[in-house]
């Protein structure tokens, strides 16, 4: 969509750096116009009228004027602040990692809006669940889909024959599962266990109200974590920075707190 | 003009530009303005201080705030309560906390805040030294001053969290109206925990 001189759009922040002496500078997704980047000048000062209503991970009513470069924001209006995930440093470690998958998956200025409504459910759903691993998986496989990078989970990608109820391997090369008779030792894959496809499966058809119940074990919910971590890294060509931030908290915090979960409320929850 | 000017000109204009917010053309300004030397001394004067700052400067090993003498004068000072202890993330934050005249307490300064997006962990700031310290101390409270920002948050809740095993009393930075605020432009957090903690008129 052509974007006006001055226009209106609810956005995500899911990038700010500080610009200058008191500004701040946004990356946004937008409703209605995909990623772009916008200057809230003064925002750091706490006399702002911006201030409160642009923290990052925030759902907000933007004004924005379109500038030479960089869009300005005029004025702003807080909708969702997402009060419990902005203080509880796992639940912002994975909504930074949701964050940044998207911001690698997707270009500047393209309207999307279905990958905007999945973002903003999912960093709801980071508010409020208790399950943050089971939002995160949902999210990838999500996001894979609407980016064009869905898996096959279902026909095997080398036979093209149903996939059986036992353990098999899969390739982000090829795209999906590999029946265990058809992997060959030129094609890159990892073995996925039985009961993590049919969660994978489970995850990727239906809706998060149905998935929502769902309770798995502690060691699937690593494997399944092993899987979808490095089925991205490949397609991204690099290695997901606040992926690694959660492995090295998991190594620190667990150290330190052997009989005391790093969230009260939601012990198994890292 | 690379080969024009003489090279003490152009190894200054780099340093300059080292500096954040520093252009190249800023870079040149500056390093012009001390050339023409029209404010006399002006060059010797900032070559001595350049040197003093990092010759006569430290951490204090208490508090890890930057200082001339160790232990730094606010944590030496037994006018101040030993006893609270407030934790903020730059030395900055100090200097602003200390100009509201409300605080007779000792510091901890943490060097940052944690950060998921930046990568920043618990390894990278002073988080365990302050657990040391409160753990082997004898405080009553501890004061979370971090910023009231997504970081700062987190880095109170996971203070909180690691604290929650000692007797100490852990208390966080109250928030609300800034001075000169307008209740119509106030984000709808800051106006519900001014609204939480509201004050009676006596």
């Amino acid at each position: 969509m052509k974007r006006e001189r001055s226009y209106r759009t609810e956005a995500i922040i899911i990038r700010r750096s500080d610009f200058g002496e008191a500004d701040r500078l946004l990356t946004l997704l937008t409703r209605d116009y995909g990623k772009l980047r916008a200057i809230a000048k003064g925002a750091r000062k706490p006399q702002s009228r911006k201030t409160g209503h642009v923290e990052l991970f925030m759902r907000s009513q933007f004004m924005l004027a379109k500038g030479r470069n960089l869009d300005i924001v005029t004025q702003v209006e807080l909708i969702e602040p997402h009060r419990v995930l902005s203080a509880d440093l796992v639940r912002a470690t994975y909504a930074a990692y949701v964050v940044e998958l998207l911001d690698s998956f997707t270009p500047e200025e393209e309207r999307q809006v279905a990958i905007y409504e999945l973002l903003r459910d999912t960093l709801g759903r980071l508010d409020t669940s208790d399950n943050v691993r089971l939002v995160a998986r949902y999210f990838e496989l999500r996001l894979l889909s609407l980016v064009g990078y869905q898996p096959q989970l279902f026909y095997c990608v080398v036979s093209g024959e149903p996939i059986e109820q036992a353990d098999q391997y899969i390739s982000p090369e090829e795209g999906g599962l590999i029946a265990a008779a058809h992997l060959s030792p030129a094609i890159r894959a990892r073995q996925v266990s039985a009961g993590a496809v049919k969660v994978l499966r489970f995850l990727q058809t239906r809706a998060w109200d149905t998935v929502a119940h769902l309770q798995l074990r502690d060691d699937l919910h690593r494997e399944l974590e092993m899987v979808m971590h490095y089925y991205i890294q490949y397609l991204l060509e690099k290695g997901v920075k606040s992926a690694e931030f959660l492995y090295r908290l998991r190594r620190e915090t667990i150290s330190l707190t052997q009989n005391q979960p790093l969230s009260n409320d939601s012990p198994n929850m890292l | 003009m690379s080969n024009v000017l003489p090279k003490p000109v152009l190894r200054l204009i780099n340093e300059f530009g080292r500096l954040p917010g520093i252009g190249p053309k800023t870079a040149s300004r500056l390093t012009f303005y001390l050339l023409r030397g029209n404010d006399a001394g002006l060059a010797a004067d900032l070559s001595a201080a350049l040197a003093e700052l990092s010759e006569n400067t430290q951490y204090c090993t208490a508090c890890h705030n930057i200082t001339e003498q160790n232990p730094c004068e606010v944590c030496s000072d037994t006018e101040r309560d030993q006893q609270v202890i407030c934790v903020v993330e730059e030395p900055l934050d100090v200097v602003a906390i200390e100009r509201s005249r409300m605080f007779g307490g000792v510091y901890h300064v943490l060097h940052g805040a944690l950060s998921p997006v930046e990568g920043i962990g618990p390894d990278d700031l002073k988080i365990g030294e302050l657990i040391g310290r409160v753990q082997q101390g004898d405080f009553r409270e501890v004061i979370l001053a971090t910023n009231a920002t997504l970081e700062g948050d987190t880095t109170a809740s996971y203070l909180q969290m690691r604290l929650a095993d000692t007797a100490v009393r852990v208390t966080r930075l109250a928030r609300g109206l800034p001075v000169g605020g307008d209740i119509e432009y106030t984000d709808e957090v800051t106006l519900g925990r001014a609204l939480e903690g509201r004050r009676e008129l006596k």
